[in-house]
């Protein structure tokens, strides 16, 4: 069996906005517009993606949180309604997908074997949470490819960022040496916002872009830096300040989903693809990615 | 008329609802809810008025309104406890009025009423056990990751208005954990233990006051026990600040801790407060009492400070230039309340 491998990984911001905007026959409610250089965005991701070849999509999601260690998908297939208990009146979406478990089961192994606390999810009657749908929605809208689902962990919170950042270095390893050997080609989804400020009111309409911008100019800066970091192949200098980043501009990498993608993309030295951002309720998303395919 | 006939703090981990039998502290809760079950049975309450810490909420405050919500829920985190199939019925009008009655106060309030919604753990637990044939209906609101004790306080306002408007009956509760550390890592349920000394101190320490009845003391601790006990996962420690609002701003309560146990490390505290004539401490405190919620103050941002209603009020009130006072360019140095202003909204 040939050697497994990671062959892009891609920060893939899950705001349920995007979805509604697209307007798939999967989500209830139906918008006029909106958030276009997200989507845009998104669509060159989808065309960048078209050009490889992968078996399977490992996204870590923001929005399913577990305090008690890192936990997997451990069901080969899942169906059903996913609200999000954020945004309901924008994502009411009806999900159909596949789990890849036995690549979940190998991660899930060699994390523990670190020394992470894990654990597989193996309730049939689970919901999936709408930051990992979105994110893979707008990734491949298809659906026919397997994905391999992982939560994120709240130690941030309960310790601070660099308890987390170790945490995910290792699960980041973990995930790469069981792609490896698994022989299949991954395509890794950081699934979460940059600066992550939110307002706390929509408009009537709430794709009136007229309202949409970012909630304040100290986010927009860091959001810049970062991305200027990743444009210039300097992962690890964006690391390094993630624990400063994510405290002042209260962003969503928090959930470890970029330390652990980046680590199990051993820190790239290349410059990534940034292919769009965008604000979504004032929050700062950007559509980036590392490919090594 | 006093709406509110008896508040309730109860804890919502699963485990109080399909295992209790696997630790003999889980089990001396779920009987102390079981009382509260038969409690609350044999009340006239017309409602039950829920505050939920489980429920996280953006775009302001989210009031459950859906007449009849089905779902088999499994908690994203304890989904090996098992998965909970339930049936909860809302109290539509009232959840109705308690949006307009939000929006009166100058909140942002909007009712939730879609089937599927993912209504949280801790609310699901508890009506489950306390209220298990939906004998009573109930309104649920939501607890705003950003808000703070001004705007918590108008909350509970409006929901006292509602249920004055409605001439109903309720019995509020607020769904909750004292400390919330949970372990980081599986715990066997003969394991459990309160996370750290830390926590279990300040846990009895906010006990003794409710014991005594004292829920406006509890109220004005909340910022210190927030820092001293929660993971910071959101703004503040915000119940005890709607259950007092809602409950009358008093001291006049029988306070009864039925119970107080570990759950999966966090403070489960199973609290109730009946009105009673007789004050239970005689303390005065001058925070502000805010009436509505003047917005965000904008502390990021670059645009204006949103509209300091309270201010302009002290201003009209007292005849006086407060600006003038204490410096009309320093605005958030005033604490005429107690908004922390985490960020803009120039909405
Ligand atoms: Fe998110």
């Amino acid at each position: 069996m040939a050697k497994g491998k990671i062959v892009a990984g891609v920060l893939a911001p899950h705001p349920p906005h995007l979805v509604y905007a697209e307007n798939p026959p999967q989500n209830e409610p139906k918008a006029e517009c909106g958030w276009e250089t997200l989507r845009w965005a998104y669509e060159r991701l989808r065309s960048s993606l078209a050009r490889i070849e992968y078996d399977v999509i490992i996204v870590q999601s923001a929005h399913w949180r577990t305090n008690s260690g890192t936990h997997f998908l451990g069901v080969p297939h899942f169906k059903g309604l996913s609200v999000d208990p954020v945004f309901p009146n924008l994502f009411r979406y009806t999900y159909d997908l596949k789990v890849d478990v036995p690549l979940a089961e190998a991660i899930c192994q060699k994390a523990e074997a670190a020394g992470l606390a894990t654990e597989m999810m193996r309730n049939k009657d689970y919901r999936i949470d709408y930051g990992a749908i979105v994110s893979c929605h707008m990734t491949n809208p298809s659906w026919d490819t397997p994905i391999v689902g992982i939560s994120s962990v709240g130690s941030a919170r309960y310790f601070n960022m660099d308890v987390l950042q170790a945490q995910m270095f290792k699960l980041g390893q973990a995930t790469r040496e069981a792609v490896e050997a698994s022989g299949k080609r991954a395509v890794l989804l950081s699934s979460n916002s940059l600066s992550h400020r939110h307002f706390t009111k929509e408009p009537a309409l709430v794709e009136d872009m007229s309202f949409e911008h970012i909630n304040n100019h100290n986010q927009y800066l860091w959001d810049m830096k970062m991305i200027d970091l990743m444009k210039r192949g300097k992962s690890r200098e964006m690391i390094d300040i993630l624990t400063d980043f994510t405290e002042q501009a209260s962003a969503e990498t928090d959930s470890g989903a970029l330390s652990w993608m980046m680590s199990a993309m051993n820190f790239p030295d290349y410059p990534a693809e940034v292919h769009g951002y965008g604000t979504v309720i004032g929050t700062g998303n950007a559509i980036v990615e590392w490919s090594q395919a | 008329m006093n709406p509110v006939i008896k508040g309730y703090v109860l804890p919502g981990l699963p485990h109080l609802l399909l295992t209790p039998e696997a630790n003999p502290g889980w089990q001396k809760i779920r009987s102390a809810m079981d009382k509260v079950r038969d409690e609350i049975a044999k009340s006239e309450a017309d409602v039950l008025m829920i505050y939920s810490t489980y429920w996280p909420s953006v775009i302001g405050h989210q009031i459950l309104a859906r007449p009849e919500a089905e779902w088999v829920h499994v908690d994203e985190q304890f989904h090996a406890v098992g998965s909970i199939p339930y049936k909860i019925k809302a109290d539509r009008e009232l959840a109705l009025t308690y949006v307009e009655m939000a929006k009166a106060r100058n909140l942002q309030a909007r009712e939730i009423n879609y089937h599927g919604f993912p209504i949280d753990t801790g609310s699901v637990v508890v009506s489950k056990i306390v209220n298990p044939d939906n004998r009573i209906p109930c309104v649920v609101v939501s607890s705003n990751v950003y808000s703070d004790r001004a705007e918590t306080i108008v909350l509970g306002k409006a929901a006292r208005d509602a249920l004055l408007k409605q001439k109903k009956k309720a019995i509020a509760i607020v769904v909750t954990s004292l400390s919330n550390r949970i372990h980081d890592k599986v715990t066997a349920p003969q394991d459990d233990k309160i996370h750290s000394l830390k926590d279990q101190e300040w846990n009895q320490k906010f006990l003794e006051f409710l014991g005594e009845g004292r829920l406006e003391d509890v109220s004005q601790l909340s910022r210190q026990f927030h820092k001293e006990a929660r993971v910071h996962k959101v703004g503040n420690f915000k119940p005890f600040w709607w259950l007092a609002s809602v409950m009358g701003q008093n001291n006049l309560y029988a306070g009864n801790v039925m119970e107080y146990q570990p759950v999966y490390g966090s403070g489960a505290a199973v609290v109730s407060l009946t009105p009673s004539s007789k004050a239970a401490r005689d303390l005065e405190f001058d925070e502000n009492d805010p009436e509505s919620f003047p917005g965000e103050r904008n502390v990021l941002g670059g645009g204006e400070p949103a509209a300091h209603a309270s201010l302009r009020e002290l201003e009209a009130d007292a005849d006086i230039d407060v600006g003038a006072e204490i410096g009309a360019d320093e605005p958030d140095d005033l604490e005429v309340e107690d908004d922390a202003g985490a960020g803009s909204n120039p909405r």
